[in-house]
């Protein structure tokens, strides 16, 4: 099977992040665009997808520094002292995606501005021996 | 969009005290207090014979007491088995569903009479296990991953309002100080307290302790100090709803059935659910819940009214942010101008619409299953003029309305209420 081959689902869209790559599905028939993977259009109920790589380059949408974290973040990490920022960010290709924020100060959480420049950042965890790769963004 | 094929009545409406529980109260416990509360309130009274079928809304007994099957297990405890009895789910609008579902069970002409319950059982678990199961009611694949909980969506979208309408925390503080002052009033909620009482009682300890006295000049100095810690920039403890455990009693009937149980029945005249994409990122709009828009259409034009003639509503506060978006979505206000209406007092129970006079999720508490039926329960009370203590509004209510938001907003069911 070729990468272009991969099946339309989300684990596959998820054995793209973990190899640092940010894809989306395109509608064969209307060209509407899914970020996350979608194997069927909304728009014109076609299931005719193909694999696109996006640009990793967006806009901050919606954004918040969070003091009391999921179990998976304190596990990383973050506590009350180490807030992390959570993130909605608008890709240049027009969907939305959620992600970490990183390289911000998230104890200053005023200091962070919707509509800022961002650029796809690959966040790798070490867990139980193995690297896991979040999808995560970062200031341009 | 149809009418309702049978006119459809609420006869009777109670619910436990809502809170944290010494010793623990689970859903049976609960659930036959609300059910006794709502029987008082039936005029002629009612008996298990007289009702045709037992509906449950419930978030996550499963997660949270490890018990699934409601349904039956409710029905049986108030002597219903062995009629039908159905659990349904909708995360924090699940109650809400179970009503709407009665609604259109009994306009269908199949049944003439069914109790809806709402129960949540939240304090058997640790609180870092409750956030983890809440969080489950949002997109697990996609937001979960990105560390999103529960108050952080709420907060994001706070961000993205802020962003477009300039709306402050002193905004969201007015909130959460206008709902404390209706939980003090409310024998039920789980925090009997303004938030000056709160601030006070801090003052007080500080005092009796020998400690540094706080110098707050008023609750918006409180709500801005490390007493009221960050959760999730911009929400702070007290802009979010309490973890509570509870449980509510709805008793409907069809019109024509009614006048056997009361001479004044609550006509419920629209009823419309919408629904979203789990996740924000999956939406067009962050500054609006567009389940909410349209479950409010489908309701308005059900019951021929329009939003400004709802006199009070009952309105899902699970965040600070989610009252002020709900008065808009809801129609009571233009995008962006809630915030003005809250500053000018109209959403308080002495003003123009009155807004969670029962004290809201935020301060009578937010038992997720049960919340639904909770808020029909205070517009029950208020509609009969029976509101307890100093709440009941000045006015006669003829029309009233409640909004229960499921999720991050992926789910909304709005009923419309007239004498």
């Amino acid at each position: 099977m070729t990468e272009t081959d991969k099946e339309f689902t989300i684990q596959s869209y998820l054995e793209y992040i973990q190899n640092k790559k940010l894809m989306g599905t395109k509608c064969k028939n209307c060209g509407e665009l899914y970020v996350p993977v979608r194997q069927l259009c909304t728009k014109c109920n076609s299931p005719n997808m193909e694999w696109v790589e996006m640009s990793g380059n967006g806009k901050l949408a919606a954004f918040t520094c969070i003091t009391v974290g999921t179990p998976y973040f304190i596990e990383k990490g973050y506590d009350r002292d180490r807030p992390y920022c959570f993130s909605v960010i608008k890709l240049e290709e027009g969907p939305m995606v959620s992600a970490q924020l990183v390289g911000v100060d998230e104890t200053k959480p005023d200091t962070i501005k919707i509509e800022m420049p961002l650029k796809v950042k690959f966040l790798e965890t070490e867990i139980k021996g193995e690297t896991k790769v979040d999808l995560g963004f970062e200031p341009k | 969009m149809g009418k309702l094929a049978r006119k459809v009545a609420l006869v009777g409406a109670g619910m436990s005290k809502f809170g944290r529980n010494f010793p623990l109260k689970r859903n049976p416990d609960m659930w036959i207090e609300a059910w006794l509360n709502a029987v008082k309130t039936v005029d002629n009274g009612i008996e298990p014979k007289d009702i045709d079928a037992c509906y449950i809304g419930n978030y996550s007994s499963d997660l949270f007491n490890h018990q699934g099957h409601l349904g039956p297990q409710m029905a049986n405890l108030v002597g219903l088995t062995p009629k039908p009895a159905s659990r349904f789910e909708g995360a924090c609008a699940s109650s809400g569903i179970a009503l709407r579902q009665a609604i259109l069970a009994i306009a269908s002409g199949v049944h003439d009479v069914i109790v809806v319950g709402g129960v949540e059982c939240m304090n058997e678990l640790p609180t870092a296990l409750v956030t983890d199961t809440l969080a489950t009611a949002s997109d697990s694949l996609f937001e979960y991953p990105a560390g999103a909980t529960f108050p952080g969506l709420y907060a994001a979208v706070a961000s993205a309002h802020f962003h477009k309408y300039g709306t402050t925390s002193e905004d969201l503080m007015r909130v959460g100080i206008k709902n404390h002052e209706n939980g003090k009033e409310n024998p039920f909620a789980q925090m009997q307290q303004s938030i000056k009482d709160l601030m006070n009682s801090k003052i007080q300890r500080a005092q009796k302790e020998g400690k540094n006295v706080p110098d707050w000049k008023d609750e918006f100095d409180f709500l801005k100090s490390s007493s009221n810690p960050m959760i999730a920039s911009p929400l702070r403890l007290f802009d979010c709803s309490l973890v509570t455990d509870g449980a509510a009693c709805l008793f409907l009937a069809a019109e024509d059935v009614a006048k056997k149980f009361t001479d004044t029945p609550i006509r419920i005249t629209g009823t419309g659910q919408g629904s979203a994409a789990l996740s924000l990122h999956d939406r067009e709009t962050l500054t609006s819940f567009i389940a909410t828009k349209e479950a409010s259409r489908q309701a308005y034009q059900m019951s021929g009214l329009k939003p400004s003639d709802i006199q009070i509503a009952e309105v899902h506060d699970c965040f600070t942010i989610a009252e002020i978006l709900a008065m808009e979505d809801l129609g009571f206000y233009e995008k962006g101008k809630a915030v003005k209406a809250v500053k000018d007092g109209e959403s308080r129970r002495d003003g123009s619409k009155p807004i969670n006079t029962s004290g809201g999720l935020k301060s009578k508490g937010h038992p997720v299953g049960a919340t639904g039926t909770a808020q029909a329960v205070e517009i029950f009370k208020q509609m009969r003029g029976i509101a307890e203590r100093n709440r009941q509004v000045k006015f006669d209510v003829e029309r009233a309305l409640t909004h229960n938001l499921g999720g991050s907003g992926g789910t909304c069911v709005v009923t419309i209420y007239e004498k």
